[in-house]
């Protein structure tokens, strides 16, 4: 069976580690309610997309 | 050639695929707006597309297709009534509007509904509010009228936490 020849060491792990994390969503700003939200949504805040279209029904409360 | 060009398969047979397409064409074109996943709503467009074509088409021939694809023949009345209405538009009849995602699979959800139907949406939506809001007077009012009854009668039944409350005091 193959079988490491040497020791790994932590440097290495850290090494091969360094560029595994997550990278943050690109936001855009929704034009009715200046709430931050994905592009290309429809707002999850007021519902609205492309000018005067409401989605989701806003929940009043 | 036809490299990726594959479509979609939805994690189901043939068969299975095609009832899903069918149920969702006849329901978006009876109800002109509803909410499913994005790759559901880009899977049914160009079934929906063909289905207004026959319809702007007209002929018997074309409505005794459109009656063998879609579900009921309810649907096919509405497909006549609504195909007029995008007579001067070659294709493009719906609107894919990303609306956020499911609980559980994480999947996109999205609306779709056909182009030019804003108006029927809102008036449906308008009623949707209006008999919600009768519902919940109603509901109110029978809450009201029961917490009454229980304090006519006093004391001895021990059926609401709140009504046992206040007799005691």
């Amino acid at each position: 069976m193959a079988n490491p020849k040497r020791r790994h060491s932590q440097a290495r792990t850290s090494k091969r580690r360094a560029h595994d994390h997550l990278t943050p969503h690109s936001l855009s700003e929704c034009p009715n309610c200046h709430e931050r939200k994905m592009p290309h949504r429809a707002c999850p805040k007021c519902g609205y997309y492309k000018g005067r279209e409401v989605l989701a029904v806003e929940t009043e409360k | 050639m036809r490299h990726l060009k594959a479509g979609w398969k939805l994690g189901r047979n043939t068969a299975h695929r095609r009832a899903l397409l069918r149920n969702l064409v006849t329901s978006l074109l009876v109800e002109e707006r509803i909410e499913t996943t994005v790759a559901k709503a880009k899977a049914m467009r160009p079934h929906v597309e063909k289905m207004i074509t026959l319809g702007k088409r007209g002929d018997l021939w074309a409505r005794r297709q459109a009656g063998a694809f879609l579900m009921t023949q309810d649907a096919v009345r509405k497909l006549w009534e609504i195909a007029p209405r995008f007579g001067d538009r070659e294709g493009g009849y719906l609107r894919i509007v990303r609306s956020g995602f499911q609980r559980g699979d994480g999947a996109e959800k999205a609306f779709v509904e056909l182009v030019g139907s804003e108006k029927v949406i809102q008036e449906k939506r308008e009623k949707r509010a209006e008999t919600r809001a009768k519902k919940a007077e109603a509901t109110r009012k029978a809450m009201e009228e029961e917490a009454k009854q229980a304090q006519a009668e006093g004391g001895e039944e021990p059926a609401g936490g709140e009504g046992g409350g206040e007799t005691k005091e």
